[in-house]
């Protein structure tokens, strides 16, 4: 079909333009072409579209546009990514242009970025125990293949070496078809420079795709660089049959360009200042992860947001929290006792777990002593409060037991080396050890059978 | 002949696309089409509905992706409002927002669902084996039975005569075979007119179907989770709200209701949540037993699903498909429960449209009319006389996803208004992983008092005593953990720390419930078991108490400790409870007796 080219726009309003009498040529959600009068190239997208009126959204921004002489040319397409097997060890820029100096991504097929819904029915559901080599996942959060399971942090914690050492510890069965998928969005070069060291040089494998929108790249990129990044891992996992581990960062960069682009929009905001379509935006990310059925690969995520001020119930996190099936969350008071990693794993959940542990999948006693471990250390935080009251010498012998089951839960459970992997084997009989210093009639989340076979006097 | 096993398509109206925003589109030349009205929008025969008109212009929201449509595409009105099918092989389907069924959509395009694929939401050439019940002759309205279908092992479909037909039969289907698309029987009016009565019938998903009278809810729902047998019942015909933020076990309660809840049809809507929340059901729920009937689950369960990322609109729609399915099984006199995970999500729905269409926001943006929309959905359940002649219910059960957690938000807020029963979701509790995390200070019930008698008659006479005082420990106890949080446990008096002792007892022997495994359905009588063996703990221990025995010898022994594990012995084991009791006073004897002797020593 022709493509028509328009000269002149009639608006500019921060990242929109307005284009006239343009509507009976252009499809929703079209890609276009935009050219400023120097002859650059930018690429945007239309949002709204009528006979009379076309919205376009120029990604990389409206910067030295003069609207009489910008030309506008209809792409016949939408926002598509580039996908063959060749794009293995290969790093992109937020909108998937090649930004490793080795040229065009050759052959394979090109891929609307938005993906499409999968249907409930074709999906498998995740039972996979994913082995991270880290306590207080392994046994408390249990990470399984297909899952979405995304890490709350802050700003100042080591929720990137967290991520490093989750992706080059895990091992999936069939660890040979095992592929990272990293997409960057708004992130400083240093992580960018960090994660991408350790994950090559560290990782066991070299299957690592990029997607990288730098923090000082343009706001508006930042909407497409995750859905790059799923689209590659999607065809990875069901088209190559790669067991795809994706880790995107920081999602709170997103979020700010979507309520970025809203307010320039002009749309009703919600919850402080995020449109109320955030909860769908976020959804159709987070929601393309998992395991079909009658396929070999699958996509894992492990999305990583800073909650601001470290505050949970901000909408980012919040929403994230309804969508993803748990979450791991670092605490700043842990990371400040040295404990490294910081999981607070009283807020930390992972909603696969019950299905993806105990018999058959890790040991018979995992779902229990999980259980245990949770309601014993629950329990430290109410001594403590007391112990913070009336003094750590007032407290009875049981509450003094529990102030030592805590340090123990701590310093050497939670805590442990930034290489380190342990067997869950190790960590299962780590848990025991450290309830055995309880009293026998707290334990009521365990079996009879089982504090007699694993608890030695 | 009309097929009902589809949407209809006999509309002649045309109109023409002129402004596209996301999933709301106007169009012009629309003059002739109705409000409410079901349209296939542009070539790729998007469904939508009409949901404003203005002169020649309408405003039509798109219950699917509209990427790739351009001004100018052609509207094709259907003739009729948003409806389904209801008839024979909605038992133990799967659908989406607007009722297509998604095993179809997997057959037809795949592992992803694009858009713009039409399939009937029946199969037209399914066959059934219908029995018929009146004979030509007969003269039959609205509400007789017509003919039966034995549709799964645990499901008797009656086929009941629509609202609308009246007058005398002429023809009958013969005992045998009818297709889903076929007719079961033919009706001569009082004008003389012969009408087809087919074995599908469409309904208009957003009218509430027709029945005699509403009762009174005064028969439990019985759902075999303890905390909400024991203190807040829910009614056959009632309605109830589980708010709680993320991680308090929404949906893993929702999913322990669908499957033990003492219901015929089990309607589930997944309405804005997580696809493999669906995939869990549909993995589990063939496999696991009815606890009455011994039957797979599914063969009482119909699905419905709008993941999260599956379009807006059609969420909004799939509040409406599945209460209308709930009524049209509640007509055949059989009590429904639906759950609707999450009712938040529908409002944001609501919310989102509501934005595009630029209407002035009340609450946080939500619409002014999102009070009236959730009091016309919870109002569609009941316990009713229906046209049939036999009791059915529909209890409806609507998880609700405050943001931050925070019980002050307006769909909480409003929810509330029109439910009687209310279980709080708790964070703490969830985070020191006690489930089902339901707040027994903030929960309540107004079923509490209608369903009393039902326990008393049916479970034990002394029923509600036992509520009443298992209550009341728990309020005690709140104001003893004031004291305990600021001086610690070991100051208290001996009888507050029993107590103390008995609300822990509570909590950990009897409120907790695992979601899987043996205790994961309790009957009443089981949860009674348990509560009477902690209160005549509580009665003895107090007895001990006030004669000067200290705490910590009642409180120190296995047969007490055991208390806290008598929820996983099964239903059924009753000689372990009785030994237990027997373990447990002996115990108590023995410390009363050296009490007796030591105070007669010292004499």
């Amino acid at each position: 079909m022709p493509q028509t080219e328009y000269v002149g726009i009639s608006q500019v309003t921060g990242p929109f333009i307005l284009l006239e009498d343009a509507g009976r040529d252009a499809f929703y959600g079209e890609l276009v072409d935009v050219r400023t009068p120097g002859g650059r190239v930018r690429r945007g997208r239309i949002v709204s579209l009528s006979e009379r009126a076309t919205l376009v959204q120029v990604f990389s921004g409206t910067d030295g546009l003069v609207p009489s002489k910008t030309r506008v040319r209809m792409l016949g397409k939408t926002l598509e990514v580039q996908l063959s097997p060749t794009i293995l060890g290969r790093t992109f820029n937020g909108l998937g242009e090649p930004a490793d100096g080795c040229g065009p991504v050759f052959g394979g097929k090109r891929a609307d970025s938005n993906g499409m819904p999968l249907n409930p029915m074709a999906r498998q559901y995740p039972k996979d125990f994913i082995h991270t080599g880290i306590s207080a996942i392994d046994t408390l959060a249990t990470l399984i293949r297909g899952q979405k399971l995304p890490i709350f942090s802050g700003n100042g914690l080591p929720h990137n070496q967290l991520a490093v050492q989750i992706a080059t510890q895990a091992r999936l069965m069939g660890a040979k078809n095992f592929a990272v998928v990293f997409a960057g969005i708004g992130v400083k070069h240093d992580d960018a420079e960090f994660l991408l060291r350790e994950l090559s040089s560290r990782g066991r494998t070299n299957n690592i795709v990029t997607y990288l929108n730098l923090a000082d790249d343009p706001v508006i990129e930042r909407i497409a660089t995750p859905r790059m990044a799923l689209s590659a891992a999607e065809y990875m996992a069901y088209e190559l049959g790669l067991h795809v581990l994706v880790i995107i960062t920081d999602m709170t960069s997103y979020c700010e360009a979507v309520r970025e682009l809203g307010v320039a929009a002009g749309e009703v905001p919600s919850r402080k200042g995020y449109p109320a379509y955030l909860y769908s935006d976020l959804a159709s990310l987070y929601e393309r992860a998992g395991v079909v059925r009658g396929l070999t690969g699958s996509v894992t995520q492990l999305p990583i947001l800073t909650m601001p001020n470290d505050d949970i119930t901000h909408p980012i996190p919040d929403l994230t929290g309804f969508i993803t099936e748990g979450q791991i969350v670092l605490s700043r008071e842990l990371d400040g006792k040295g404990i490294y990693p910081p999981i607070d794993v009283l807020t930390s959940l992972s909603r696969l777990m019950k299905d993806g542990i105990g018999r058959g999948f890790t040991r018979d006693d995992h779902p229990n002593l999980a259980s245990q471990l949770f309601a014993s250390y629950s329990h430290v935080q109410d001594v403590r409060s007391l112990a913070g009251v009336v003094g750590e010498d007032e407290l009875s012998k049981a509450d003094k037991q529990s102030i030592t089951f805590g340090e123990f839960f701590e310093n050497r459970f939670l805590k442990q080396g930034k290489d380190e992997d342990r067997e869950i084997g190790q960590s299962l009989d780590m848990g025991w050890d450290i309830l055995s210093s309880l009293p026998r009639g707290e334990l009521t989340r365990v079996s009879l059978d089982e504090i007699k076979t694993h608890i030695k006097d | 002949m009309a097929d009902n096993t589809k949407p209809k398509d006999g509309g002649s109206n045309t109109g023409e696309v002129s402004l596209i925003n996301g999933p709301v589109i106007h169009a012009s030349r629309m003059a002739n089409f109705a409000m409410r009205e079901m349209v296939h929008v542009g070539e790729a025969r998007l469904l939508g509905e009409v949901i404003r008109m203005d002169g020649d212009e309408a405003i039509i929201q798109v219950y699917e992706e509209t990427q790739g449509m351009r001004v100018g595409e052609r509207v094709i009105g259907s003739g009729e409002s948003l409806s389904v099918s209801l008839g024979p092989g909605l038992i133990g389907g799967f659908f989406d927002g607007i009722g297509r069924p998604l095993s179809a959509l997997l057959d037809k395009e795949g592992m992803y669902i694009s858009p713009g694929i039409e399939v009937p939401m029946i199969p037209p050439d399914r066959m059934w084996n219908v029995t018929p019940e009146v004979s030509p002759g007969d003269m039959v309205s609205s509400g007789t039975l017509l003919g039966t279908v034995q549709e799964t092992g645990l499901m008797l479909h009656r086929i009941i005569c629509p609202p609308g037909i009246e007058g005398e039969v002429v023809w009958i289907a013969p005992r045998g075979l009818v297709a889903s698309g076929g007719m079961i029987a033919r009706v001569k009016n009082a004008l003389g007119r012969t009408v087809d009565v087919p074995l599908t019938q469409r309904w208009p998903v957003r009218v509430p179907r027709p029945y005699r009278e509403r009762l009174r809810p005064n028969e439990p729902l019985v759902t075999g989770q303890r905390v909400i047998d024991g203190l807040f019942p829910l009614a056959k015909g009632g309605t109830a709200a589980i708010p709680g933020g993320f991680g308090t076990g929404k949906t893993v309660t929702q999913h322990q209701l669908a499957k033990w809840s003492e219901a015929q049809v089990v309607v589930y809507i997944g309405c804005g949540e997580r696809g493999n929340e669906m995939t869990d059901v549909l993995e589990q729920f063939p496999v696991l037993e009815d606890p009455r009937s011994g039957r797979p689950l599914m063969e009482r369960t119909i699905l419905i699903a709008n993941t999260s990322n599956m379009p807006v609109a059609a969420r909004e729609a799939s509040i409406y498909t599945g209460i209308t399915i709930a009524e049209y099984f509640r007509d055949m006199g059989y009590d429904v429960a639906l759950m609707a995970d999450s009712t938040s999500r529908w409002a944001e729905a609501l919310r989102e449209i509501s934005g595009r269409l630029e209407e002035i926001p009340a609450e946080e943006g939500f619409p002014a009319y999102l009070p009236s929309r959730l009091a016309e959905f919870y109002e569609r359940a009941g316990r009713v006389v229906t046209q049939y002649g036999e009791n059915g219910s529909i209890s409806i059960i609507g998880a609700v996803s405050p943001p931050g957690g925070d019980f002050t938000e307006p769909v909480t807020r409003h929810t509330k208004r029109f439910i009687r029963c209310f279980w709080g979701l708790d964070k703490n509790l969830a985070n020191a992983r006690h489930f089902p995390a339901i707040s027994w200070l903030e929960s309540y019930s107004e079923y509490a008092a209608e369903v009393e008698e039902w326990f008393q008659s049916n479970v034990d006479p002394r029923w509600s005593e036992l509520r009443e005082k298992t209550r009341a420990i728990l309020l005690e106890d709140e104001k003893i953990q004031q004291v305990i949080r600021l001086v610690g446990e070991d100051v208290l008096p001996d009888d507050q720390r029993l107590l103390d002792y008995t609300a822990f007892l509570v909590k950990s022997g009897y409120l907790q419930q695992a979601a899987f495994g043996s205790d994961s359905y309790s009957p009443p009588e089981k949860g009674f078991a348990i509560l009477e063996m902690i209160m005549h703990f509580y009665d003895r221990g107090l007895e001990l108490v006030r004669q000067g025995v200290p705490i910590s010898l009642i409180r120190e022994n296995d047969a007490v400790e055991e208390i806290t594990h008598l929820r996983e012995f099964g239903a059924e084991d009753k000689s372990s409870f009785d030994r237990a009791l027997k373990r447990l006073n002996n115990h108590l004897n023995r410390v009363g007796a050296e009490r007796t002797r030591e105070q007669g020593g010292a004499r």
